[in-house]
């Protein structure tokens, strides 16, 4: 008798990445850093960041330059958006299909 | 002090790869939110697009202990929460329900209303998209008048949408706060100063849903703004009774407003408005805002 | 120390000496006097508990849920309607697999409204994975609040404690109330290895999926059909913890040993009375009354109702005559459901017994000796020859 035989399956789930796969592969267009244009990139200082607040997956880093996870990145764009100079384009991901196979 | 961009914290408590559409308003207030809500704190959660997101057993996209809970129980379960921990004396953990606006002021408001007037010592955030994403975008009590979704399609919602944070108002409670997805920076000082002061304390944020409410994902955070921008969405707190506008509405002023039209524009689900319906409640955004 | 008190306040002073660490209740009759009393012990310090005076049994529940995932021993108590309130976190208690006791102080369900006695309100909810106990007299509703919380914790799986509204619940009884540090002995305190905890985060109750699903470690994990055959598998497996503790329980205090069926008189019995509750303290009378009239017949009370006792009704029930079942619930558009379990649990059985279903005392109609006794004299001229199939006694069409 005792509590280790009993209650072993209950529905607790442990922290990790990726519960809903490489979420990159829902992306159609890839959002692509023009690094003179970004302002940390092109000032080398710690500024302006605006991508990495308002990425809803956290898929963007906040460093110099800013890098941009594409394994788990959905492509919503907001990042583009929101941009105060327009340093993120996006690229339709059927460009890089060809080269990354 | 206002927090900024660069002195956010950079630890992040929610792992991507999760299951939440892209351009999802609740991402972006979830994973700020839990930044302000810190690791020692434990979360309960009703059915919603959050408990999709959070990730199916048995793997977690958040790093904080969370309940998963009944629909209409959020506000009990996290009652029962604070006193196991005052029971075993572990206080310093705290206590945060997070729960949808169909979880909030439609199946959970009993819940919420009991615990409230009790004071139970935890922090309440409904984000509220407006209506039941997660089945496929039904009518709620917060849905606004006019709106089509799946039960409301043809002519759009007939009633005005439920004042959650008017009636937890009532309540007298410590704080109330309204957020929005589109500031990001004025939610992470609400929440902050909420863990802060004792008894129950409420939040009610506005997340954009760009499959529910009709747009592409890209104006997310634009379409949030508008909301603020024209009177319709207003941020504001209720400390101790007191009333004030905060961050970008603070800045507003009657003649600042823009038409509620260019709001109402960029989403599919107001299409269903009549100008005269669109007059009437421009007309109630001044007359609001008049008494502000 | 031997007092006279209502079962109410017997199932209040278990809960106490069980130093219980959080209580959520709403008040219905005939729980009510027991919430009162709980909360009195708490404002008077004679109990360290967070009491929470919830707003409705849905909330109970929850909050005995969400305490008893945060590690704490949790009680809630309810009747009748405040148990359909709530049905829906029942089912979610036992699921998450949590060591909830909770009292259920047996009453009607509505509509029409009764606040009076019978089955119906835990008998409805039997299918959902919790153990039920039912106690005929105030010690037992005291020792079994005890032995539930023990049992609850080894098998993690929440107890109902199912007593009969008024009849026990208001009714004045002497009982010994144990020793503080007697139960101290008996039931250590309550500790759980997968609490809410940040230092070990994990997201309980997470949606599950139809099939099973590898972990973050590579490790295949249960799917939602696995966990419940596991709560299938323990419920069963949990007979033997019941007997355990029944006989630990046995051994310090000295009371109680029939943790199944308790049986009066049917070692040589031909016929058996059998029924939930205190009908079997009054079957006592009757039974008494036809051994003086030469028949041999016995009583035997049904303890747990859920996970239901199968090899032990084999093994009190093979080689009688015929078993005489009254009940105080009914499965609508069937029979009598400890009827329908019992002739279940015989099926296999060479020489089974005839067996007869009376359902009376519905929403609290007096249940009157005679009218047991007449009964019981029917069944057993009847016999076999002619079975009846649940027959309706105390009616008055």
């Amino acid at each position: 008798m005792g509590q280790d035989n009993f209650g072993k399956m209950k529905s607790h789930s442990e922290p990790g990445p990726g519960d809903g796969g490489k979420t990159g592969s829902w992306r159609v267009k890839r959002p692509i850093i023009d690094l003179t244009v970004c302002i940390p990139a092109k000032s080398g200082k710690v500024a302006c960041f605006a991508c990495w607040m308002y990425c809803p997956d956290g898929v963007i880093t906040r460093t110099i330059p800013p890098v941009i996870d594409y394994e788990y990145c959905k492509g919503c764009e907001i990042c583009a958006e929101e941009c105060p100079v327009n340093a993120i384009e996006m690229v339709e991901e059927t460009q890089f299909a060809d080269k990354e196979g | 002090m206002a927090t900024t961009i660069l002195n956010l914290p950079d630890d992040e408590l929610i792992h991507p790869g999760n299951r939440a559409c892209a351009g999802c308003g609740l991402s972006i207030i979830y994973r700020i939110g839990l930044k302000a809500i810190g690791r020692d704190t434990i979360l309960v959660v009703p059915p919603s697009c959050l408990t999709v997101m959070q990730g199916l057993y048995p793997i977690a996209a958040t790093q904080l202990p969370c309940l998963n809970v009944t629909f209409a129980s959020t506000a009990a379960a996290a009652t029962g929460v604070v006193a196991a921990l005052k029971a075993q004396g572990r206080e310093n953990t705290k206590v945060v329900a997070w729960a949808g606006d169909g979880g909030t002021s439609d199946i959970g408001i009993q819940a919420l209303s009991g615990a409230c007037e009790r004071g139970e010592d935890f922090l309440y955030i409904c984000y509220d998209n407006e209506a039941y994403m997660n089945t496929g975008v039904q009518r709620s009590g917060t849905t606004p008048q006019g709106v089509l979704t799946t039960t409301t399609p043809v002519i759009g919602k007939l009633q005005k949408s439920k004042n959650v944070p008017a009636i937890m108002a009532a309540h007298g409670l410590n704080y109330i706060a309204t957020a929005s997805a589109s500031y990001p920076l004025d939610l992470y000082d609400k929440i902050k100063k909420a863990m802060g002061m004792p008894g129950t304390k409420y939040m009610h944020v506005h997340t954009p849903c760009p499959s529910g409410w009709g747009f592409d994902p890209r104006y997310s955070v634009k379409i949030g703004k508008l909301a603020v921008e024209t009177g319709i969405f207003d941020l504001y707190e209720i400390e101790n009774g007191e009333f004030r506008l905060t961050g970008p509405s603070k800045k507003l002023t009657p003649s600042k407003l823009k038409p509620v039209t260019e709001y109402f524009d960029t989403q599919s689900r107001f299409r269903a408005l009549k100008e005269d319906q669109i007059a009437s409640i421009q007309a109630g955004i001044h007359e609001k805002w008049d008494n502000y | 120390m031997h007092v006279i008190e209502s079962g109410n306040v017997a199932a209040a002073t278990g809960v106490k000496l069980a130093r219980t660490q959080v209580i959520a209740a709403y008040p219905i009759t005939p729980q009510t006097p027991l919430t009162e009393k709980l909360s009195e012990f708490v404002s008077k310090g004679q109990m360290t508990a967070q009491y929470i005076p919830v707003e409705s049994e849905h909330s109970a529940l929850s909050v005995c849920i969400a305490a008893s995932s945060t590690g704490s021993r949790t009680f809630t108590a309810t009747s009748a309607n405040g148990l359909l309130y709530m049905s829906e976190q029942v089912h979610w208690a036992s699921g998450a697999r949590l060591p909830i006791v909770m009292c259920v102080v047996n009453r009607g369900v509505g509509a029409p409204w009764t606040v009076w006695n019978d089955h119906q309100d835990s008998i409805s909810q039997r299918d959902t994975g919790w153990i039920q106990m039912h106690a005929c007299d105030h010690q037992q509703i005291l020792d079994t609040v005890l032995k539930a919380f023990m049992v609850a914790e080894k098998v993690s799986i929440p107890v109902m404690v199912c007593y009969d509204g008024y009849l026990l619940s208001h009714s004045y009884m002497p009982f010994e109330i144990p020793k503080q540090e007697d139960v101290d002995r008996f039931l250590p305190s309550f500790s759980s290895d997968c609490k809410l905890d940040p230092e070990h985060p994990l997201n309980q109750n997470t949606v599950t999926l139809p099939d099973v699903r590898p972990d973050i470690h590579g490790n295949m994990s249960p799917g939602y059909m696995e966990i419940r055959h596991n709560l299938q598998q323990d419920l069963i497996c949990s007979l033997d913890v019941v007997k355990e503790v029944e006989d630990r329980f046995k051994g310090i205090f000295n009371r109680g040993g029939s943790p199944f069926i308790e049986s009066y008189l049917c070692e040589d019995a031909e016929y058996v009375a059998v029924c939930m509750g205190s009908l079997s303290y009054q079957l006592r009378d009757v039974v008494d009354q036809l051994r003086n009239d030469g028949q041999k017949v016995g009583v035997a009370g049904v303890r747990l109702y859920r996970p239901f006792p199968n090899q032990a009704v084999i093994d009190a029930f093979s080689g009688k005559k015929g078993l005489v079942i009254f009940e105080k619930g009914i499965s609508y558009g069937n029979q009598g459901p400890l009827f329908t379990d019992i002739t279940s649990a015989l099926y296999q059985v060479e020489e089974r017994p005839f067996a007869h279903n009376y359902i009376l005392g519905i929403g609290g109609r007096e249940i009157k000796t005679q009218d047991l006794l007449d009964t019981f004299r029917k069944s057993i001229q009847s016999g076999r020859k002619n079975e009846i199939k649940t027959e309706w006694i105390g009616l008055k069409l």
